[in-house]
């Protein structure tokens, strides 16, 4: 479907333009899917979290605007882009208008390696894993100079909870990545897909890999700010947090990367863990863009369960949020890591 | 902190904030003004007066029976016990006997109000904390009661539903029946309650150890209620001073010794089983009579001061009336339990996280228009 158009438009530019401009414009093409893909799917997960919200609040939630409210969170961002930008009259505006778009440009980029299909990836470079690491870090620095210029003092709260708790979690996603690396040995994307053919990698590691996903998925969890590690926002103590201050367009920016970074954390644990766009046993290996379908259920499967945790969990406060990383995170996955080591040295993976 | 300044060109500065009163977690117009370090807290500091009626001066003014009708609106999680405390102190005044029927409803009704208002108490809790989901199941369980009140009093909120003399209506032919069925839901429901909040591994990391009470500083400061009985500080007026059918009925007193604030969390889920075991000796032997003993029109009250206490879900509320023959009073006091309670707050929260602070404030309870009247 997609990759077809792509393939084809990728022909089309081929045949008819200069070999110069080829690269530009296919970029351009691919860029504009990958926003519409971007919107698409943030709005979606918008809803979702919702309706999901709903679900375990015992209400209903939005249904009315269109099927069942599918075109309520286009309503809401129609009302937000219509909104006027507001602003505190002793902000740094340079800065204030910056912060959106470091949040916002960090999980778009971050989209760019993700591994739809074997054909559907905008970007297979070699350090895929450690190019997902680095982009997700750029976040924090428009959460902080958000919150540092907005002339706030929740807002500075916010902001320096943000800078404190990414810095912290990063440590532990990378190391978990980094203990799934040791298994693949390689950072390429679709080539730890590839290695995930003698089974999904969670499979392969067993009990580490097992580990090695739960750390994960807290600590990524933690670093897209989610409950049950939203302090950056804790609306119970700081009002709205590090965006007190955004209205309008700006606002949705970092509403909008909130969901996005989570699908992305999602996804990179579909992808490291649990193979991807593979399907179970090889099912539907014929049919190579089926793969889709797979990758994007295994990485909503994901969502929920980030969802789950959020509309159940109460919030850590900031102390233990760091007792919890430095002082059981860290030390079980540097532990976990020799045990991983070990394991490939001894060749005790299963493969199926 | 003091590392830092020691050792470096850096310099830690406190600062102030503002906590309201547009703030979530103060729930209603209380400000409270913060001097922080970080995110340690070195002082908090109440400015009240934001959502000041003079509730008391408009007493004055009033005469008794209209008295009832203000103070719905002071603590309105727990209405038909203040309307009950007003009415009981001008009852004794009067030295006006009510019917039993009279008491075992106030009673039943009192305990409902309770419930109610600890139901709203634990949703928002476990909002406070950051378990936003708990909100809805504890509304869910208060809808029950207020549709029981809407069918009897007519009103959800500001019931009402008491005079000086009896109550302003009979029970709806309904109320029995649904009393027992919400008895019956509820009892399965507060397991819920313990599995979702009390017994989450993060809820408990934040409240144990948090904002600790001693008993001595519970009694100096005046504290009554769950807040003064979670240090171990027996203060419960529905056993030391029994009013209406109270001293009919047994029940344990919700105690507990460790002054944290999982201590006023918990006493507050045990009162929901006391009041439930109330309610249940109650609700099938109401006596038939009437619902109301005959008054004047315009009730005078003899020379003389008065006095009356009551518990509501707050704790300890005191009506001072001192009358000089005429048809009002010529001061009327209340004694909030929000407002003693509020004023514990710098004691217990200095030396805590933002976080913590917020924890406190929703064990402590807080109803603004109870602290500002």
């Amino acid at each position: 479907m997609t990759i077809d158009i792509i393939i084809n438009s990728h022909l089309w530019f081929a045949a008819n333009t200069a070999e110069g401009s080829l690269s530009i414009l296919e970029m351009v093409v691919i860029a504009l899917i990958y926003l519409g893909i971007f919107s698409v799917a943030g709005l979606f997960l918008v809803l979702l979290e919702r309706r999901v919200a709903a679900w375990f609040q015992l209400r209903v939630g939005p249904n009315r605007v269109g099927f069942q409210g599918l075109l309520q969170t286009m309503a809401d961002a129609l009302k937000l882009v219509s909104k006027e930008l507001t602003g505190t009259s002793k902000a740094d505006m340079f800065l204030y208008n910056l912060a959106p778009y470091f949040v916002i440009i960090s999980s778009l980029m971050a989209l760019a390696v993700l591994p739809f299909t074997n054909e559907f990836q905008a970007f297979d470079i070699n350090i895929g894993i450690f190019f997902l690491i680095a982009i997700s870090s750029i976040g924090v620095i428009g959460v902080l100079l958000g919150g540092w210029s907005s002339n706030n003092k929740f807002a500075l709260i916010g902001a320096m909870r943000s800078g404190v708790q990414t810095i912290s979690y990063e440590l532990s996603v990378g190391l978990s990545l980094l203990t799934m690396i040791l298994l693949t040995g390689t950072l390429q994307l679709s080539e730890i897909v590839d290695v995930q053919k003698d089974g999904w990698l969670i499979v392969q590691g067993h009990i580490p890999a097992i580990i090695a996903f739960m750390i994960f998925m807290i600590s990524g969890t933690a670093e897209t700010n989610r409950a049950p590690f939203d302090m950056v926002e804790a609306e119970s103590e700081l009002g709205a947090g590090f965006h007190t201050e955004y209205s309008g367009m700006k606002f949705a920016y970092f509403f909008l990367a909130e969901f996005i970074n989570m699908f992305i954390i999602a996804a990179i644990a579909a992808t490291v863990f649990f193979g991807a766009w593979l399907s179970p046993f090889g099912i539907t290996e014929s049919i190579p863009w089926l793969g889709v379908f797979w990758f994007l259920g295994k990485t909503l499967a994901l969502v929920f369960l980030m969802m789950w945790f959020r509309w159940t969990f109460p919030r850590l406060r900031v102390d233990q949020l760091l007792t919890l990383e430095w002082k059981y995170l860290l030390p079980i996955n540097l532990v976990n890591i020799v045990i991983m080591a070990l394991m490939v040295w001894l060749n005790l993976i299963i493969r199926v | 902190m003091d590392s830092t300044t020691k050792n470096s060109n850096f310099k830690t500065e406190e600062y102030q904030i503002n906590m309201g009163p547009q703030h979530p977690a103060t729930h209603g117009v209380l400000n409270l003004l913060l001097t922080i370090d970080g995110e340690i807290i070195k002082k908090v500091e109440p400015d009240l007066g934001y959502i000041h009626r003079s509730i008391e001066k408009m007493c004055e003014r009033d005469s008794y029976q209209q008295i009832v009708h203000l103070t719905d609106r002071m603590d309105y999680l727990s209405s038909n016990i203040n309307n009950e405390a007003v009415c009981l102190a001008v009852e004794n005044a009067l030295e006006l006997e009510v019917p039993e029927r009279v008491k075992v409803i106030r009673t039943i009704i009192g305990e409902l109000t309770r419930i109610s208002s600890h139901c709203l108490w634990w949703g928002v809790m476990g909002m406070d904390v950051g378990a936003l989901s708990t909100f809805f199941y504890g509304f869910r369980d208060r809808e029950m009661i207020n549709d029981i009140f809407e069918e009897t009093c007519g009103a959800r909120l500001t019931m009402n539903y008491n005079v000086p003399g009896g109550l302003m209506l009979d029970i709806h032919p309904n109320f029995v029946k649904r009393v027992k069925k919400f008895v019956a839901h509820f009892k399965t429901k507060i397991p819920e309650y313990d599995r979702l909040l009390t017994q989450n591994v993060i809820f408990q990391k934040r409240t144990k150890g948090v904002g600790i009470l001693t008993k001595e500083d519970a009694i100096s400061f005046g504290a009554s209620g769950p807040v003064a009985r979670a240090s171990g500080y027996s203060c419960d007026v529905r056993k030391y001073h029994p009013y209406s059918a109270l001293d009919k009925v047994s029940f344990k007193e919700s105690l507990k010794t460790e002054g944290d604030t999982f201590a006023r969390y918990q006493v507050r889920i045990m009162e929901l089983w006391e009041s439930l075991s109330i309610i249940e000796q109650l609700i099938d032997n109401i006596p038939e009579g009437e619902h109301r003993v005959k008054t004047n029109a315009v009730i005078k009250l003899p020379k003389g001061e008065f006095y009356q206490k009551v518990e509501t879900a707050r704790g300890e509320l005191g009506v001072y009336i001192i009358s000089k023959g005429t048809k009002n009073p010529y001061r009327l006091k209340f004694r909030s339990p929000g407002f003693s309670n509020l004023s514990l707050l710098n004691h217990i929260a200095v030396g805590g996280k933002i976080g913590d602070l917020v924890a406190i404030m929703a064990t402590i309870d807080l109803v603004i228009p109870d602290i500002d009247r």
